[in-house]
């Protein structure tokens, strides 16, 4: 919100400076984005009187001009096309400076001296957006005999600064110079000087111009009010209103339009002029639009519209859509003589969703969709009116046209005094509560204990007594508030089990050098593909988003496995030659298909590894992790059929009946779809159903007092057989008298029959009640050997 | 025999000198001392002496056994030492190459400011919770005061599942779950992933990061929250720093702030880097909680009042290492990882 100070001080006395004033509404809750200086660098431009026009001997498209600056007179040669004999221009004098980094300077244009140049609103710095049509390719021409000789500064304000407003959501009220009047008089604790309206001449009667005005859906037009206005002159509107304008942001197009768009910003009410000759019979008619019904707005776009847009229509077709925008049908033009204003208030969410459905947002459309006080309505018309009298564009109408069913009366809410103090912490007396209300324009008196409240209509954001204390609080002012720590029983905070779970698991993975990614927790349908997931796998049935950025961010993802790869991808394109990484995250797993409920929410570990690793080496990890987290003797199943992992060394991870992981290499035709060349392993460990097994638990284990006793053993059996089996008969046999064992060869080749393997270990003896005797391990080492021999079909290498 | 023993000791104790190495020197031992040694020999004819010399040539051959032990002692030591002096010399390695690579695992950098942050909250005594990515309209809208028409409820603005279900766009609803399940006082915090209808560009992402403060008990009052939040930033921040409280609006606190502190560059003098302004922009929202969330949650406002805080930890991390492109934290490069 745009609002030039000079604009605001009309309204205000303002006795600090600028940045003075932006600090204080800062701190009273009107957030300043910027200040920002309207003269962008002009100094030396005076206005000139144009005396004489003459032609250049030497060039057809230039003319010689003589110029009076009120000190002197001076010959300037020019190509300008738009200028008169007697007009008034801005001449930039020999010396000045323009804000593009132009110095003027004497000259000679083809063999003919010129002392200073006439100067077009862009040269002075406007914004060429907010440059009006008459003076797009030109040198403005003044409106009035100003003084010459003139500083061009005082004329166009040029000193004055506009500060940018950030207004919230809920204070459309502010979206007006008049409301940031009010929040200035408030904040300052000055008066707000309210222009008084008043039209001095009305003439005849509304109702011999117009043929009846129906609200036929009421639920999204709160009020209609219009007066008409004869006799119209469209011209362009003086240069103060134009200079107001520019400066807040709208360009200037004609003075029946920007009188509207003058008060609008003013008073914070959109209004909107229709040339009553163009509407069939004079009607008009508030509705929704028809299927079928199609309007040109005045952008020049031809609309569809539908039945859930409120449109004004007349007796016949749509001539605007009602808070967004006329229709072309309707518009004011050079030839017009009679216009209607209207002055209504339509109900925001309407205009919200039908400013979005037809694509277009609007000064209008943006304030009506945070739903204005329908009472601005009346003083808005009649202000619009008086402005078209005062710059003599027309002759007002008497009467008006209102339809306003039900209207808005003000709210009364119960303050109570204590309730403010102590939810501020302040000590403010009533009379000190009723005094900063009363800036605020509310009236506010005392009932017995209690303060009673009336909100004014414009401020539709106040519905509680909590509302209100929020106002006292930030007129009073946050930062008078003492801070005090909050009485309490001095605690430590708590972390969920599951959290310092995972911590753990974090520290003990950046120990092992991997490092933590972090991707979305949603992905594209087609990374299941990518995965290789067979069409009837689990993993299939994910969560969709209704309304996704695109396919590439569509389902929720049910595995951390396709962005591990992902990323995994992306870094061996750049080149990255190793690559350890992982990632905690949720997966998400619906309930129900399609979703009725939320969905379960399962927090998984995905590591991806590439470079210097092998299968052995991710076990280890794993391993590892488990062990830190009290999880022993995990059992690791040959996983053959999951198409992400190749087929031959892959493992799910088990322990009591609960598979923990997948653990493995990724398979050639994955890679392939990701584009590495390189082996990948990789894991996803449920860390959820881990955090259940999890023995965080930890006890001093005494120290072994008797010698221990190392066997070492070879065998030869069939390699298809898993080295576990044999770990098993180790275990189950030597009892508790194992206390390790270490497998540290596994051999096939030369000297190995086709189709077997040799594999040794060393087994640790040891017992913590007595020192072990040679004879008794060799026995039970003996039975061990025999045990395996039998059970699977081995033989001892020799 | 006194001259034998002398002149043993003599050319014993002068080949001893000259002994070049350790095995020399056993030699010599051997030769003068061993058993077929030199000395050995003349003790042997010591039965040959008469009576009375036989101790005072005893006492002298001691002494010439002792001095000559004395003296290889001495001179072995000498020798050991030369001999690890060259050991050592002959061991220099070049100290200027390169360590061997021992892995170290680096923290995504979002998620250690995330994990910071959670600590100062959990060190001022703050429970950490967490709440689903997934939640109801209920709990991410409706029972925070979002007011019906909002904006960010839109199709536009916020991700759906269904249209009671979407994708938290603010970790706000872990606030009205901790309220609805546990009664005053109430003292968390909660940080995650949140989702906004945003394109993935320099500056935006989909996906962002929030944390969230939650105080609810008897009497507690707008300068509560402010105390909570000076020490919490002064803790991230430093001790200098300083913060101002800009009345805002929030559809779920009342009255509610927007908290900017000083500029981190020159401490609130004013500078390029806060536009002259001392401030830099805001940090954080805050506000006490809103008497219709209370009561939407169960909690009495009559009773009871609180303050809620948030902030983004996004703009935060990119703030705190001068990140200045958000796809960043997303892409998961190794070499920008390895960095924190």
């Amino acid at each position: 919100m745009l609002v030039p100070v000079n604009w605001l001080k009309k309204y205000v006395d303002i006795d600090i400076n600028t940045k003075e004033l932006a600090d204080e509404l800062t701190m009273s809750g009107s957030h300043v984005d910027s200040i920002e200086e309207t003269n962008k660098g002009v100094d030396k431009v005076v206005v000139g009187k144009i005396l004489e026009i003459n032609d250049h001997p030497n060039a057809d498209k230039l003319v010689i001009t003589k110029v009076d600056v009120g000190e002197e007179e001076l010959k300037i040669v020019t190509g300008a096309t738009n200028i008169n004999k007697g007009d008034y221009v801005p001449i930039a004098l020999v010396g000045a400076k323009l804000p593009d980094g132009m110095k003027i300077k004497k000259s000679k244009l083809r063999g003919e001296s010129s002392f200073g140049m006439m100067c077009s609103l862009d040269e002075l710095g406007i914004s060429s957006d907010l440059i009006p049509k008459e003076f797009k390719d030109g040198i403005l021409i003044l409106d009035k005999e100003y003084e010459l000789g003139k500083d061009i500064k005082d004329i166009l304000e040029l000193d004055e600064k506009v500060i940018d407003f950030e207004i919230t959501p809920n204070r459309p009220d502010c979206l007006s110079i008049i409301g940031m009047a009010r929040e200035t008089a408030a904040t300052l604790n000055k008066e707000l000087k309210i222009p008084e309206v008043k039209i001095n001449n009305q003439v005849e009667d509304i109702k011999d111009y117009v043929n009846g005005i129906e609200v036929l859906d009421n639920d999204l037009c709160k009020r209609y009010y219009s007066k008409v206005v004869k006799n119209i002159e469209v011209k362009p509107s003086p240069l103060w209103m134009q200079q107001r304008l520019i400066k807040a942001g709208v360009r200037p197009i004609n003075n029946i339009v920007d009188v509207t768009n003058y008060v609008m910003l003013e008073l914070g009410q959109p209004l909107h002029a229709f040339d009553l000759d163009k509407l069939k019979d004079k009607k008009i008619e508030i509705r929704r639009a028809k299927e079928d019904e199609e309007i040109t707005t005045l952008d020049g776009v031809k609309r569809d519209i539908d039945d859930s847009m409120l449109i004004i229509a007349d007796a016949e077709k749509p001539i605007a859509i009602a808070g967004v925008m006329g229709g072309e049908n309707s518009e004011v033009s050079k030839e017009t003589k009679t216009i209607l204003i209207e002055s209504a208030n339509f109900d925001g969410r309407s205009v919200r969703l039908t400013s979005r459905k037809v694509g277009l947002r609007t000064e209008a459309s943006s304030k009506f969709e945070k739903n204005l006080d329908p009472n601005l309505s009346e003083i808005a018309c009649k202000r619009v009116c008086q402005l078209l009298e005062d710059i003599n564009a027309g002759e007002v109408i008497k009467g008006e046209i209102d339809v306003y069913d039900k209207p808005l009366n003000e709210k009364s809410l119960n303050l109570r005094p204590e309730r403010v103090n102590k939810l501020l912490s302040t000590d403010l007396t009533k009379q000190q509560m009723i005094d900063i209300l009363n800036r605020l324009e509310f009236k506010a008196e005392k009932v017995d204990k209690n303060i009673k409240v009336i909100v004014p209509t414009f401020r539709q954001d106040i519905k509680l007594e909590a509302d209100i204390i929020e106002e006292i609080g930030r007129i009073y002012g946050f930062s008078k508030i003492e801070p005090k720590p909050f009485k309490g029983t001095l605690t430590k905070g708590e972390k969920s089990r599951q959290r310092k779970i995972e911590d753990l698991v974090k520290s003990k993975l950046t120990g092992f050098g991997l490092n933590e990614i972090m991707t979305y927790s949603f992905i594209s349908p087609k990374a299941y593909d990518r995965i290789n997931l067979p069409e009837y796998s689990m993993k299939r049935k994910y969560v969709e988003l209704l309304n996704p950025l695109g396919e590439d961010y569509s389902v929720m993802r049910t595995t951390l496995i396709p962005n591990m790869l992902d990323a995994l991808a992306r870094n061996y394109k750049y080149g990255v030659n190793k690559a350890w990484a992982y990632e905690i995250g949720n997966i998400f797993t619906p309930k129900n298909v399609p979703v009725k409920s939320l969905p379960y929410e399962n927090k998984n570990l995905c590591i991806g590894m590439y470079g210097e690793v092998d299968f052995y080496y991710i076990k280890g990890i794993l391993n590892t992790i488990l062990e830190s987290l009290g999880v022993y003797n995990v059992e690791y199943m040959p996983e053959k059929h999951h198409n992400t992992f190749h087929p031959g060394r892959t493992a799910s991870v088990v322990k009591n009946n609960n598979v923990l992981a997948t653990i493995g290499e990724i398979h050639p035709d994955v890679l392939k779809n990701y584009g590495i060349k390189e082996r990948v392993y990789a894991l996803e460990l449920d860390l959820e159903i881990t955090s259940i097994l999890t023995n965080l638990k930890n006890k001093y284990k005494e120290l072994p007092k008797y010698p221990a006793i190392n066997r070492d053993m070879a065998i030869v059996l069939d390699e298809e057989i898993l080295v576990k089996e044999i770990e098993k008969i180790i275990k189950e046999t030597g009892g508790e008298l194992i206390e390790d064992i270490t497998l540290f060869d596994v051999y096939k080749g030369e000297q190995i029959p086709e189709g077997k393997k040799s594999v040794a270990y060393s087994v640790t003896y040891r017992s913590y009640e007595r020192t072990l005797k040679d004879e008794e391990v060799s026995k039970i080492h003996k039975e061990i050997v025999e045990l395996i021999k039998d059970k699977l079909q081995a033989t001892l290498r020799s | 025999m006194k001259d034998k023993l002398n002149s043993i000791k003599d050319s014993a104790l002068q080949d001893i000198k000259n002994a070049k190495d350790l095995k020399q020197l056993n030699e010599i031992k051997v030769k003068f001392l061993g058993k077929k040694g030199e000395l050995t020999k003349v003790l042997r004819n010591m039965g040959k002496l008469p009576k009375e010399e036989r101790p005072i040539m005893g006492k002298l051959a001691n002494e010439v056994r002792e001095a000559i032990e004395n003296e290889v002692t001495k001179i072995e030591e000498k020798l050991k030492d030369e001999l690890q002096k060259a050991k050592l010399e002959s061991e220099k390695i070049d100290i200027s190459m390169p360590g061997k690579n021992v892995p170290l695992g680096h923290r995504h950098p979002l998620i250690q400011v995330k994990e910071e942050l959670e600590n100062v909250f959990q060190n001022m005594g703050f429970d950490i919770v967490e709440g689903p990515e997934i939640e109801t309209v209920d709990n991410n809208f409706d029972a925070l005061n979002a007011p019906e028409n909002h904006p960010s409820r839109d199709m536009s603005d916020t991700f759906y599942i269904t249209n009671k279900i979407l994708l938290r766009t603010q970790t706000s609803p872990v606030q009205v779950r901790v309220m609805k399940q546990v009664k005053p006082p109430i003292k968390i915090v909660s940080a995650g992933r949140c989702f906004r209808f945003d394109d993935v560009d320099d500056t935006h992402s989909p996906m962002f990061h929030q944390l969230e403060c939650l105080v609810v008990d008897e009497g507690i009052t707008l300068a509560n929250l402010k105390h909570t939040i000076n020490v919490f930033v002064k803790e991230l921040f430093g001790e200098d720093i300083k913060t101002r409280f800009r009345p805002h609006y929030f559809p779920f606190t009342e009255p509610s702030a927007e908290v900017d502190v000083s500029c981190l560059e020159c401490k609130g003098k004013g500078c390029k880097a806060c536009n002259g302004t001392g401030w830099s922009m805001e940090i954080l929202g805050c506000g006490m909680v809103h008497p219709k969330v209370l009561e939407n949650c169960g909690i009495d406002s009559e009773v009871y009042s609180g303050f809620a805080f948030g902030l983004g930890i996004d703009r935060l991390t990119m703030a705190k290492y001068e990140i200045d492109n958000i796809r960043l934290l997303f892409e998961n490069d190794m070499r920008f990882i390895k960095q924190f």
